[in-house]
């Protein structure tokens, strides 16, 4: 019932990146800043070309077969002892919390319990595991950001996003109102329930822009459509980007290894 | 088969099987043991936060301070203990700056009305308080009858500063409340209240506007 | 006619979630008073919890409820025999409606023709107050809230604050038109003219029937929380004093009592404790001067026997009904408590409802929420509130073979459309080449993405299909 306590390895020498569906298809982009980011730190990263989905979208939506199929089919990818990061705090909850729940009673219950004990959320593993310093190479800027429901309360990473943005010295990280509060995203809640939907993102958009910031990050790739497609097509003047993508924009050429 | 039977024979026959009993670990509601004056201070602040009012007194002079508090209200009358040493006190202390003192000595059936009505201010005695929420703790019996604290507009409570617990954890256990119940026992803090009109506090929606503890150190 | 069907009630069509929700997002009215109510009862939370080890707290919170659930019968029972030696008697009833004719009952053996009633989520669950009508009896609701809602023939759309969802003018109005009191904005006179009229209404009931909090097994007390006193009024003024509880809410001990206390009023209302904590052991004595002459427990099963078979959905029964729940959902604040339809709205609802009503009348419920967990952070007894959600998804749509579902009306929600959907998308997704083959061509022919996706798209921009997915840009680099 209590939340395992959680236990940072040491920094390793691998990591396998789990990069989620969304990152693949919509935001290469920030899937890359996190593979630099991780280089840089001087760590390889195993990029399983077999990987497809945690399965969430099936699971939430209660087609709990189907999500253990897609699910089992991603178990078999890290064969290694490495741990495993995902740029997403809700895939990374998916395959930390709930793959055990998932295949309780099966064959795989081991297998799943096993992999799901080393699933990190890629910025938490930065700064946590990996104790990055990251040197501000932009200009002075302003930016919210909005932390997803699942890093914020599976995968307990609320303090991260604050703290790694906190080490660039030209960024001013203003805080909106109600931080906490989700934007309505949901997964398949935000077509099944669509005006609700709408209406907990038009507040948090506006939250957003209240602070006076035209731009915002978030550790979540569900959240970052949500919010920054309902401000596109209401002209509401927020962009927004991963935090991935921002913390590797703001410090790249910097340090470590560096792939063309 | 009877209701009973049958809720019961579902909760026994249970198709998950036997449940797992935890462990219950009471400490986090333990304090550091305050001092009394720590407690009177804590208790004063709660009270006060929810619109009680506090008079620090003494065994000579609460009977004065209660007849300001009356006069202060215009109380016309008081209902008061017959038996308890409170009851006894002011029947023979022969102030003159008392109210009307009555005694809620018949069932409330023969005088529900005049209680309702024409009652102004109540004082009772406590079993004690508690510092960490600012509450008092009353059992009502045939000498203080449940509705003496309720029904009248001004409640008084005298509160002995040496009968203050920390917590009601601390009190229930120290006055051994397992051993058994009176009828009614009540934790009271603060004089009724609602915020059910737009979560704008009002005061004696259905009980005492007012709530005044004299705390006898 | 069989007397159950005698039990109309008035019904609200739970299935017509979406329209009453979207009537509600359009109302700004309702969205106002839900926002700054919930705003300010989060607040108040936090501030009442300063200083307390909060986790350890919940962590006892839980662990007591989940005790005395371990060992419901046996303390069913203790309690019974408990409260009997007491004097007070005993009814148990399967459903709402059985316990409506033990109320009726009773009533009818005192020829009672007025009751008056303190707030009662259980007395709610079984349309008590219609059902009393219908036979003749007035039944009357104290509590202000209760009252205000009662007068305009609604229902309460929070389960702590019944009449949140009306603002000051509304209620004035209400009052003006239903009891004759002036038109005011003045809080503390529409307070006083309540006050009195329901003083009048004390005196004369014949029967109060009022809810419970916590039945303590050890000494046979029943615990009532509450702020404005007419809970005690309800339980001390009349003759008679029914109260009615789900059988879940029994608790081996007052020390379990106290810390279950502890976190119930500050998870409600910020409150450190509420004005009157009443605990009752028994009718008047002899020598007692006042208090009722008789006392009644019924014991309301309806449904919460079946939630206690499943270890997974057990955890419901927990509950300890404070509302921090809805108070924190991004959901309940947008569309309020009566587009449920549910006597018990919110996340909490969404949980226990279908037990109550069956997954098919409520299973559009489960689906209400983003699942961001916020209700499940606030419980003070650890309800896996998410958790829950999914379970009820699952058995919704019959998702789940391994673990097949129980809840009654499940499968209600199972289209063999989306069935299939779910079939093709986890066969793509199960064959890594299919994958790679077919979001590599999304890629590649990204300029023929549709522009609009349904209900996405109605209100945000459709996110792009970048040139090269992960995938490929990894497979270039080489990893």
């Amino acid at each position: 019932m209590v939340d395992p306590i959680k236990v940072y390895p040491a920094k390793p020498a691998k990591v396998y990146f789990y990069g989620t569906c969304l990152v693949d298809m919509f935001y290469p982009d920030a899937g890359i800043a996190g593979v630099e980011l991780l280089e840089r730190e001087g760590i390889e990263v195993l990029f399983p070309q077999n990987q497809t989905c945690c399965g969430q979208p099936a699971y939430t939506s209660g087609y709990h077969d189907e999500a253990r199929s897609v699910a089992r089919a991603q178990l078999d990818l890290f064969p290694g002892d490495w741990p495993i990061v995902v740029p997403s705090g809700s895939c990374g909850g998916m395959m930390r919390k709930h793959y055990p729940d998932l295949f309780k009673d099966t064959t795989d219950e081991v297998k799943a319990a096993e992999v799901a004990g080393r699933v990190w959320e890629l910025t938490d593993f930065l700064l946590n595991v990996c104790h990055i310093k990251l040197e501000d190479l932009g200009e002075p800027t302003t930016v919210a950001m909005h932390t997803s429901c699942s890093a914020r309360r599976e995968m307990g990473v609320a303090e991260v996003g604050p703290k790694l943005l906190g080490q660039l010295k030209n960024v001013n990280l203003v805080e909106q109102i109600r931080p906490e509060e989700c934007c309505g995203f949901g997964g398949t809640f935000a077509v099944r329930h669509p005006e609700i939907s709408s209406a907990m993102v038009s507040e948090k958009v506006d939250a957003l822009v209240d602070t006076g910031t035209r731009q915002f990050v978030t550790t979540d790739c569900g959240c970052l459509m949500n919010i920054a497609g309902y401000a596109e097509k209401n002209q509401k003047p927020v962009e927004g980007q991963h935090i991935l993508s921002f913390l590797w924009s703001r410090t790249q050429g910097k340090g470590g290894s560096s792939h063309e | 088969m009877s209701s009973r039977e049958t809720i019961l024979q579902r909760l026994r026959n249970r198709t998950g099987g036997e449940l797992t009993v935890p462990e219950c670990d009471f400490s986090v509601l333990v304090r550091d043991d305050w001092s009394t004056k720590e407690r009177i201070e804590r208790f004063e602040k709660m009270i006060e936060s929810v619109h009680g009012e506090v008079h620090h007194c003494t065994e000579d002079m609460w009977m004065e301070r209660l007849a300001e508090v009356l006069n202060t209200r215009g109380a016309r009358n008081l209902l008061i203990p017959k038996q308890h040493e409170i009851g006894q006190s002011l029947r023979t202390a022969g102030r003159n700056d008392l109210p009307e003192l009555l005694i809620y000595d018949e069932p409330i059936e023969s005088w529900q009305s005049h209680l309702f009505n024409e009652v102004d201010a109540s004082i009772t005695s406590t079993r004690g308080g508690i510092a960490e929420t600012g509450s008092l703790i009353l059992w009502p019996n045939e000498d203080e009858p449940r509705l003496m604290s309720l029904v009248p507009p001004v409640h008084i409570a005298v509160l002995r500063a040496s009968e203050l617990y920390t917590t009601f954890h601390e009190a229930m256990k120290a006055q051994n409340w397992a051993a058994g119940m009176p009828t009614n026992a009540l934790l009271i803090s603060g004089p009724s209240k609602t915020a059910d009109i737009e979560q704008t506090l009002a005061y004696g929606v259905h009980g005492p506007k007012e709530l005044i503890v004299l705390i006898i150190e | 006619m069989s007397e159950t069907a005698e039990h109309t009630g008035h019904h609200i069509d739970v299935k017509e979630f979406h329209p009453r929700a979207q009537a509600a997002i359009h109302d700004p009215k309702i969205r106002k008073n839900f926002r700054s109510a919930m705003d300010g009862l989060m607040s108040k939370r936090k501030t009442a919890f300063e200083g307390w080890d909060l986790e350890t707290l919940r962590d006892l919170g839980a662990n007591v409820r989940l005790r005395a659930l371990a060992n419901l019968p046996d303390l069913l029972e203790q309690l019974e025999k408990k409260l009997i030696e007491n004097g007070i008697r005993v009814h148990w009833a399967v459903d709402g409606d059985e316990a409506c004719r033990i109320v009726r009952d009773i009533c009818k053996a005192r020829d009672a023709k007025t009751v008056i009633k303190g707030k009662s989520m259980v007395s709610e669950e079984m349309e008590l107050n219609h059902y009393l009508e219908e036979q003749g009896i007035e039944a009357l609701e104290s509590d202000l809230g209760e009252y205000i809602v009662q007068l305009a023939d609604e229902t309460p759309s929070h389960i702590i604050m019944p009449a949140i969802h009306k603002n000051t003018g509304e209620i004035s109005q209400l009052l003006h038109e239903k009891t004759g009191t002036d038109l005011s904005n003045d809080v503390e006179y529409l307070t006083a003219s309540a006050r009195l009229q329901l003083r009048e209404k004390f005196m004369n009931a014949d029967v109060g029937v009022s809810g419970v909090n916590f039945a303590v097994a050890e000494t046979g007390t029943l615990c009532l929380v509450e702020n404005e006193g007419n809970g005690r009024m309800t339980t001390t003024v009349p003759k008679c004093h029914i109260a009615v509880t789900g059988i879940e809410k029994v608790v081996p001990s007052m020390e379990d009592v106290s810390a279950l206390l502890a976190l119930l009023t500050r998870s409600a209302t910020g409150q450190h404790i509420t004005t009157y904590f009443n605990m009752i052991s028994g009718p008047r004595k002899a020598e007692e001067l006042d208090g009722p002459e008789e006392v009644h427990l019924v014991l309301v099963d309806n449904g919460r026997s079946s939630i206690y078979q499943d270890d997974e959905l057990l955890d419901t029964l927990r509950c300890i009904r404070c509302g921090a729940c809805m108070n924190h959902c991004p959901v309940y604040t947008r569309v309020g408590g009566h587009a449920y339809g549910t006597t018990y709205p919110g996340p909490i609802g969404k949980i226990l409802m279908p037990h109550l009503i069956g997954l098919d009348e409520g299973r559009h419920l489960p689906s209400a929420s983003s699942l961001c967990g916020a209700c499940g952070e606030v419980c003070p007894v650890k309800i896996p509130i998410p958790d829950l959600l999914v379970r009820l998804r699952q058995e919704s749509v019959d998702g789940d073979k391994l673990h097949p579902a129980k809840v009654r009306g499940h499968g209600a929600k199972r289209s063999s459309m989306e069935a299939m959907i779910w079939k093709g998308w986890a066969w793509m997704h199960a064959s890594p080449g299919i994958y790679r083959f077919g979001t590599g061509a999304a890629s590649k022919f990204r300029a023929l993405q549709p522009s609009k996706a349904g209900a996405w798209t109605d209100y945000r921009t459709p996110p792009k299909l970048a040139a090269k997915t992960l995938h490929q840009r990894m497979k270039e680099r080489g990893q």
